[in-house]
Parts: C-alpha cells; structure tokens; sequence
C-alpha cells in the first residue's frame, strides 16, 4: 500500500520537476528576456546580470573589475560566469548559456532540497521511534516532505523570476543549500565547501555556522535530551542505547579543519585572479565593505534603503543566540529561521532570497501569507513603475511595499518558530501522557 | 685731528658711493623689468551670417621668471604671478560662460571657436609641476583661491568626484592635468568685475572701456576666459615667465533699428552696426600702459568670397591690391573709418578663398576724437562660416527614472564633402575623431553596453574604436571618464556613440536644494586631431607682431563641445524622513518583541511544573520573600510585617543594580571623552 503511494507520489514529483523546467526555458526564449533583469525586485547591485557582464568587460580590458563601484561579487564568479556573458550561439539571445547555468543550479538545489528533506523524514522518524511515539504520527504527512519541499522551491513564482531574471541568486542560493545537505548527510567536506562559497558569495550565510555545528554536532534531527530523561524518569527504564548521542566535537573539528581548508582554497584563487589588480584587499573592500556600508541606495524590497543606517546590520546578529538556544535540537530548522533573517533584514534583499527559504520550508502556507505574497509581488512592480518610469507616485509608494513584505516575513518567521516549539511541546505532553494540557 | 677724521670722511664716501651704484644698478634692473613686462589690448570684430556680430577682447600680460625679479611687479597682477608661485602651475584655464556657442551658423573651424567657444558654466583644467602625489593637494588649493579671487563657486570642484584626470584626449596631454566643470554655475558681473581688475588699466581707460555691462549680457553668448602659462627659468633656456591671456568672447545682435525701417524686400541684409551701436560707448585712446591696443576686423573666408572683391580674380595680384581703396570701400559695405592695415591670409590647402583682416590703431585717437568703427552693408550677403568636420551633439536615451543611455552623434557637414573631395583620390582616407566624456558617478555608465553606429548601421566596436581609455565611476568618490579615439572612414554621413547606463540614488541630505530641477552632465569635448585651425597673415614685420595674430597662428586641434545634459534623478520624499524612520523602526520593533515572546512564552502546565521546580530547590529566604510580597499585595495596610533582612536584602539589590548602571554609564563617558 504505501509502496504503490510513494510511486505515485514520485511519478508525479518527476512530471512536475520536468514541467517547471520546461516553463524555465520558455520565459527564457521571450523576447527582451521579460526585462525582469533590471526589475530591482530581482536583481540587487550584488546580483545584477549587468553588473557582472561590466565587471567581465572591466577585466578583459586589464582593469580590475572593482574599479568602478559596478561588480561586487566575487573573483571566482567573474572567471566561471563572466565569460558566459560574452559568448553566445548565433542566432540565440545572448544570454542563454547563462540562463542554462542558472536553471541547472536551480534543478541541482531541488534535489539536495529533496535529499536532505527525505534525510530528516528519516532523522525524525528515528527519533520518534526511539520516543515509542511512532504509532501515534504514523498517519501525518511527512511522508514525502523532500519531494514536497523541492517541488515548492521549483514552482515558486520566486524562484523562477530570479533565475529567468539572469540574477547571480540562484547560485549563491545552490551553494546554502548545499552546505545545508553536507551537514544533514554528515558529508563533512561538502558542508564546509557549501558554506565557504556561500560565505564567500553573500556573507550573510556565515551565520549558518551555528546550525551546521548543531547538525554535525548532534545529528540532524533529535528531540530534546530532556524529553528522554523525562520519559525515562516516568517509566524507569533506562536503555543507554537508544540515548540519542551527547554533543560531540569530533566533527565539528573536523569541518572547522575542511571549512579552513577550503577557505584558504577560495582564498588563493581569488589572490590568482586579482593580482595584477590590487589583491585582496581590493575584493573584501568592495565585496563586504559594499555590503555593510550600505553604498548603493537603489530602493529594492528590504526596508533598509529608505532608511540607511549601518546600525541595523547588527540586528541580524541579535537574534541568533536566543534562536540557538531555543531551536537548538533542531538544526535544520534553526538554519531555515537564519536564512528567512537574513532575506529580511539583508541590505541588498531580493526574491531570490526569499525564494531560498520558502524552499527550505515545509510549512502549510496560510491563506493570509499567502495572499499578502502575491499582494506584495503584484503590488511592488505597479508602485516601482509609478514612482520611477511615471514620476506621479513618491518613494514612500513603493516603501509601502516594502514594509508589507518586512511584515510578512517576520509573521512567517515568528509563526513559524512557534509552530516549531508548539510541536516539541506537544511531543513532550504525548510522552508525560498529558494530552489535556496540549493545546494552550 | 684732521688726520684723524679722514678716514671716517672717506668711510663716509665710500659707503655713499656704494649706495649710490646699487640705487643705480636697481634702477637700470627696474627699468628692465618694465621692459620685460608687457601688456597689449586687442579688440576683434566678426560679422556672422545669422545677423551677428563677434566681440572677441584680448588682453595679454607676460612677466618676467620670478628669480630675477623677485616678487614685484608693474603691470602684471600680482594675485596671479603668487597663485603660480604659489601652486606651482604650469598651464591653466578658467572659463565662465553663459549660454551656447552655435557651431552651426557661427562655424567651429576657426582659432577663435576651437580656443574661445566653452561649455556653459564654468571650466577648469590645470596642469600642475609638483610631483604626482601632491597634484590633488594643489588642485584643491588652487580652486579655493580661483573661487575667492573671482566670486565664484569654484570650491566645488575640490571633490574628488568633481574632478578628473584626462589621460591622454586632453590638449595638453600629460598625467599632470586636473580638468573640472561646473555646468551650472551662473555667470553675471560679479565674475567680470575681478576679472577686470587684473587688467592695469581695468576698464577705465582703452579698449576695456567699451564693457558695458548691460550691452555685454544682452547678447546671445559671453565667455571670459583666462589663459595662464608660465615656464620656468630653470627648465629650459630661453623663459617667457608667465603670460596671462584673459579673453572675453561676446556675440551680440547688432541694433537694426535701419532694418526695421527698410521694407520687407531687403529684409536679408545685414545689420549696420557701429562700436558706439553695440556697446553705447566709444574708445576713447589706449590704456597708456599697452604696448599695444588695435583693434581688428575680420572678414570670414566663406563672406570674402561672396563678396568678389574687383582685384580677387587673379590671385595673386589681390595681394599687392591691398592698400588700394576699394578695398574698404566697396560696392556691399563701407567702412567709417580708414583701416591703419590690411592683412591677407596666407593661402592654405582647406580653402579656395582667404579671409581679410583691417587693423584699427586706437593709439591715434583721443578724448576729443573718439574712436568709432561701423560696417554698413549695402546689398544683402548671405555666406557661411566654415564647419567643424563633423557636427556633434549629445543626447538621452530612454525614459524614466532609473536608466537609459546617452548618445553623441557626429554628422557631416559641408565641410566634410570639401575635404572628401579633396582626399578622395588615395583610397584609404580615415578621419580621426577624440571623444572625451566626463559622467558625474551617479550616472552608473556600462562600458560594456558601449554601441558604435557608422551611417546608422550597427558597427563592431573593435574596428572603429581605435583607442579607448576608461576609468569607471566610483560612488561618491571619482567620476567616471571616456576617452575615445574613433576612426571613421572619410565618406561617413553619420556617427553615434551609445553607452548605457542607470540612475543612482543620492542619500537624502547629498540632494542640492533644488533637487527636482536635475542634475547636469558636462559637456563631452569632441576634437579632430587631424585638423588645426590656424590663421596666418601675411606681416611684413614678424618683430613687432601682435599677440592675437600670432595666437592665430599657432596650430592648435579643432575642437568642439556638446552640449549639457540634465538629467533628472529620483528623489526621496524629503518631507517625511522622521516618518520613514518610525515606521521602520516599529516593523523592527514587531520583528523583536514577537519573535522574543514567542521564544520565552511558557505555557501553563510548564509555568506550574517549573514553580514547583523552583519551590523545592529555593532556600527559606525567597520562599518568605514570595510570601511577603503575597501578603503585601493582598494587605497593604500592614507594613509592620516586613522583617528587616528581606528589605536590607531589597536595598542590597538595589544598591548593585545601581552601581552597574553608574559604571556602565562612567565607562560609557570615559570610552567617549
């Protein structure tokens, strides 16, 4: 029976893979490519497809592509991208080859998305199995919660503007997700490599560092050590097998040793590429320093460009450790909560980023988020043109927006951090056999 | 005793004497210097076809190398003999020019428009000889003192992203130059008048004293202009020291009151005009101090040959007609006055026909005899000046606030046909084209996106780009330059550069107070590095020659510029910051407190178990505490109750709590002071 479901269930998952790609490739044959290349939504300075071809150009005429404040991305892109956007098959657009990469890192991180989605069905179904718990969830959905998760991260309308949109966003989002997988499939190289480039890319995802040491440190799914000892003081057996493992360092130098391998990997190409133009001070200053000392006021969907202060870079710091703590058996999770974050109070946000993390959840959308999503997608295009192509509307039109979309993430993230506790609650209450007191 | 004075009457003598030969030797030292400095006014007059007339003023100073005079002078104006001291400036130029020069109907191929037509505004460019790390430092000083010596905003253009360093399209190439622009900069009478003061003579007496202010900013374009080079002793052997050529360029409309009165059918005929006409005053001698003060007038090539001068038919012998009369008297126009002069040009290769100059010496006029020129025409002359080879002009692209792109296009014009002609029996005839482009760094320009368009069709930009400099804009810090060398093929009917690029954002308080009239782009420089425009007259004496004329000789490129562009930024609401900041603030605020009550929230079976929790490991003391406040709360009336240990135990707490905040707020004081 549940064989016939799962091929099912897989049959399908194909056919709607095959589909968003074959859609991909469809927008990417439109004429003028959409323009949704230069929609500020899609492209931030940091991703910009024109930016990048700029910064190519700048190098083939032996200058540093930092010279101007055009290109902020990273060495490595420039010499693996750049020349992609120069080539061309005659008689194509010219951005194909590009927008070819873009659909193939798409694809790729759908099914790590997937991988690691069915790694923690199992994680979790282990642990649930080690709480005697499996018989009272056997019947929920989470079945297929890999596949379902992958499919949301291919057909989101997110997703695909920004890869149609020729933004740098779905690799950088590649390179997440692929740190997120190493560390749930405890492919230690591969985690730090993951988080090195996406490190290296966008800074941002440096944060993630806390939830990979949580994940290599105590597996990828465990239910908290408290919940055994309770249960084990309620039924007085104790079997030290089944214990799910302490915190252990043993990995976690292990991908300290891989991450500072790999970084230093990075660190020397990039010194490669750029030495007749400057090193690597040039690249920190106009990469990071771009990004922390907020340059470029082009408004985009965060909030932070109406209002440029440097002090709100912090913010993101803030919340980690109370998160940490709080989330702190449940890595996975915890690195989905980061990244929503990050996508909200990033200087330079854009879909793309918002698509990474709607891909990381698993999560029933409501109907309120859900209509304040495509509110906002619809909205924010009608505003831009207003206040920019028509000059009738004034900043504070497209702000709105802007604000809107800061709301609702933050309803997405503070729901969806209390969905998680209200579950572990509920788990503790099946355990202390305190059904009664469940919902409250 | 007489003895004994002798010596000191002969101390006394000697000493007399010595001072006497140095008194003397200064004097002879004195008198050359005056020899040395020398100051000349020239006036220019050029009717042009559309109905106009060109004032060109001239006046040039030189003085000797500051080693052998010190720092005095007699004619020279001493603000600018320190500024070069001071700033150690080889060559600068400073223009202030109110509206456009027409390359049209005014021509561009001449010395006058290639070295006097500027951009509008003001422009600065000086070539510096200090070493290179110090060019910035002296550029900024000397802007500050340009501004206070003439009443300008110059000081704007200490910024770095003000100015820029051309490599190698500007004239006077080297890594030395600093060129800047204020494409919007007013320029009226207060400019003008320290401008005047420089002159020894200011405008009280010569040829300056026809500036009138009103008839000079009545006209259509006015542009001072201020030329300073100076060599230095040491450098080379023979030193001119510093000459100072201050300029001023006006085109005015003649008052046709005649015009108006003729009917309809000699409605082409040009203006009559006279100095006393245009600028309501008349000369009356030279400024004492001028070497020379003359005044010129200039018949264009295109207007000598409509007018079929009687001896023009057989060349040569127009030359030794000369000095005959009917030259200044002829059947189109007459003269008032007698021409002291008469130059020919020297043939040259471009042209069929030459241009005539008459010369005016002011020097035999007085207060009682004032002098005055007029033309007045007869017969209507239509003619036209002679065209830069190619017309260029800028344009935007695209609308909208947030990108678009900018165009210079070059057409051809007559005299591009001429010159094709003329070459075209050597097949591979290339016309040489710099573009020098200067975009403030708002204006984000790809360089990638750089189209060429050769007759309107797409063009590799390999093949027509010869050489390309480029130095990509950097945010608040560096303008973005272009230098392109273009080689066009002779035949080109038309030329477009395109380049692409997006609008940026100022931060709120970078915003001029008039933020929504836009924000200027300067003028690109176009030059044609093939073409000189030079004059040369024929002059019997090459001595005595006179500093406008041998001006006119020198070879310099022809160069023209574009116009300025106004591009319009987005702006933020500047009305409402605080309002952006609150409700920034409060979506910030909602992220907190939501995600922080959603993390400490403990439900109410937890809140009891961890009660109970409490309840048993806590001592006696807490347990009375919870007591009491219980107590107090539910009776308020019994403070006798309170044992002193929990409220010493309050106060002790209390007492810490407060000793903190004193510390964090002393090492907050003393991180700060």
């Amino acid at each position: 029976m549940e064989k016939v479901k799962k091929k099912i269930g897989s049959f399908s998952f194909w056919n709607w893979v095959i589909a968003s790609i074959i859609f991909r490739l469809i927008l990417i044959y439109f004429p003028k490519n959409l323009n949704l290349s230069s929609r500020p939504e899609v492209s931030t300075p940091l991703t910009s497809f024109r930016r990048l071809a700029e910064g190519y150009w700048l190098k083939q005429s032996s200058m540093s592509p930092y010279a101007g404040s055009m290109y902020h991305g990273s060495p490595l892109l420039l010499s693996l991208l750049g020349p992609l956007t120069i080539n061309r098959i005659e008689g194509q657009p010219n951005h194909l080859l590009y927008s070819l990469v873009s659909v193939i890192a798409d694809v790729v991180s759908a099914m790590l998305i997937r991988a690691t989605g069915q790694n923690l069905r199992l994680a979790y179904l282990r642990s649930l199995e080690s709480l005697h718990l499996v018989k009272q969830i056997e019947v929920s959905e989470f079945l297929f919660s890999g596949d379902i998760a992958a499919l949301i991260y291919l057909c989101n309308p997110f997703t695909i503007v920004a890869c149609v949109g020729l933004s740098t966003s779905p690799i950088e989002n590649m390179a997440v997700i692929l740190c997120l997988y190493g560390a749930c499939s405890r492919l230690i190289p591969l985690a730090a490599f993951g988080w090195v480039i996406a490190t290296h890319l966008s800074l941002y995802p440096a944060i993630l560092i806390i939830p990979v040491i949580f994940l290599l440190g105590c597996g990828p799914d465990s239910p908290p050590r408290k919940l055994f000892l309770q249960r084990h003081q309620q039924k007085e057996v104790l079997n030290q097998s089944k214990l799910p493992p302490r915190f252990s360092w043993g990995p976690i130098i292990h991908f300290a040793f891989w991450a500072f391998l790999w970084s230093v990997y990075v660190l020397v190409l990039c010194g490669i590429s750029l030495k007749q133009f400057g090193g690597l001070w040039e690249m920190f200053k106009s990469t990071y320093g771009f990004i922390l000392t907020v340059e470029d006021l082009s408004p985009n969907i965060g909030v932070l460009w109406n209002f440029f202060l440097i002090v709100f870079h912090v913010n993101i710091l803030f919340m980690i450790l109370p998160l940490a703590i709080r989330l702190r058996h449940r890595p996975c999770y915890l690195a989905f909560v980061y990244v929503a974050i990050c996508s909200m109070l990033k200087s330079y946000p854009s879909v793309g980023d918002s698509a990474l993390y709607l891909g990381l959840l698993d999560m029933q959308f409501s109907l309120f988020l859900f209509c304040g999503y495509v509110g906002v997608s619809l909205l924010s295009p009608v505003m831009h043109n207003l206040w920019i192509w028509r000059g009738t509307g004034n900043a504070n039109f497209y702000f709105a927006t802007a604000m809107v979309y800061a709301c609702l993430q933050i309803v997405l993230v503070v729901e969806g951090v209390s969905a998680m506790l209200n579950h572990d609650r509920k788990l503790r209450n099946l355990i202390t056999g305190k059904p009664q007191d469940a919902k409250s | 005793m007489v003895l004994l004075q002798r010596p000191h009457i002969l101390l006394l003598l000697i000493g007399t004497h010595q001072f006497l030969q140095c008194w003397i030797a200064f004097g002879s030292v004195n008198e050359e210097g005056q020899k040395q400095e020398e100051f000349s006014e020239e006036l220019l007059l050029k009717p042009f076809p559309d109905h106009k007339l060109l004032a060109h003023f001239h006046f040039q100073s030189s003085a000797t190398p500051s080693t052998s005079n010190g720092c005095h002078h007699h004619l020279f104006p001493k603000a600018i003999s320190q500024l070069v001291q001071k700033f150690r400036v080889k060559e600068m130029e400073l223009s202030f020019t109110q509206g456009r020069w027409n390359y049209e109907s005014w021509g561009g191929f001449d010395p006058i428009s290639s070295s006097n037509a500027k951009p509008p505004g003001v422009e600065l460019w000086a070539v510096f000889d200090v070493p290179q790390h110090h060019i910035d430092a002296s550029w900024k000083n000397l802007t500050h003192t340009l501004s206070g010596l003439f009443c300008a905003s110059i000081n704007f253009l200490e910024s770095t992203a003000t100015y820029s360093t051309p490599e190698w399209s500007f004239p006077p190439a080297s890594g030395n130059v600093r060129y800047g622009t204020l494409p919007c900069e007013a320029v009226c009478t207060e400019n003008l008048t320290p401008w005047l003061k420089l002159l020894p003579c200011r405008d009280k007496a010569g040829i300056a004293l026809l500036l009138d202010r009103p008839s000079l900013y009545r006209g259509f374009y006015h542009s001072q202009r201020l030329h300073l080079t100076s060599t230095e002793s040491s450098s080379e052997g023979i030193d001119s020291g510093i000459i100072l050529e201050q300029t001023l360029t006006v085109v005015l409309q003649p008052n046709s009151e005649r015009a108006i009165e003729v009917h309809a059918s000699e409605k082409h005929i040009q203006p009559s005009w006279s100095l006393s006409s245009i600028f309501g005053k008349q000369v009356s001698g030279r400024c004492v101090l001028a070497k020379s003060s003359s005044v010129y007038l200039l018949l264009d090539r295109g207007l000598v040959a409509e007018l079929k001068f009687p001896n023009k038919e057989n060349g040569k012998s127009a030359a030794n007609g000369l000095t005959s009369e009917n030259f200044w008297s002829n059947p189109s126009f007459e003269l008032s006055a007698n021409p002291d002069r008469i130059f020919l040009e020297e043939s040259s290769s471009h042209s069929k026909s030459l241009s005539i100059l008459y010369m005016f010496q002011v020097e035999k006029y007085s207060e009682s005899e004032p002098f005055d020129i007029g033309l007045m025409w007869k017969v209507p002359v239509a003619w036209l000046c002679q065209q830069t080879p190619l017309h260029a002009s800028r344009f935007f692209m695209g609308n909208g606030n947030e990108r678009g792109a900018i165009a210079i296009s070059l057409k051809s014009t007559q005299f591009t046909e001429g010159f094709m002609s003329a070459n075209s029996k050597d097949g591979s005839c290339e016309l040489r084209v710099e573009v020098f482009q200067v975009v403030p760094w708002y204006v984000k320009v790809y360089f990638h996106s750089l189209r060429v368009f050769v007759d309107q069709q797409p063009r590799a930009v390999s093949d027509i780009i010869e050489k390309i400099h480029v130095s990509p804009s950097k945010d608040k810090m560096s303008p973005g330059v272009m230098e392109v060398v273009l080689k066009l093929p002779c035949r080109v009917n038309t030329a477009a550069l395109t380049v692409e690029f997006d609008k940026g954002f100022l931060r709120i308080d970078e915003y001029p107070p008039d933020a929504n009239q836009g924000f200027d782009i300067p003028s690109a420089i176009i030059s044609f590095p093939n073409f000189h425009a030079s004059m040369v007259f024929l002059e019997d004496d090459s001595l005595n020659k006179s500093p406008l004329l041998s001006k006119f000789q020198e070879k310099c490129p022809v160069m023209s510029y574009t116009e300025v562009l106004l591009v319009p930024l987005t702006t933020p609401d500047f009305s409402m910051p605080y309002n952006v900041i609150t409700i920034t603030c409060t979506v910030f605020a909602l992220y907190f407190g939501s995600l922080l009550n959603v993390l400490q929230r403990r439900v109410a079976e937890e809140e009891r178990f961890l009660k109970a929790k409490a309840a048993k490991k806590t001592g006696r003391l807490p347990l009375l505490l919870s007591k009491l406040s219980a107590k107090l709360r539910g009776r308020r009336r019994e403070p006798l109750h309170s044992p002193p240990s929990s409220s010493s135990f309050i106060n002790s707490k209390l007492v810490l709590k407060v000793i903190l905040v004193a510390g964090l707020a002393l090492g907050w004081q003393y991180v700060f002071s």
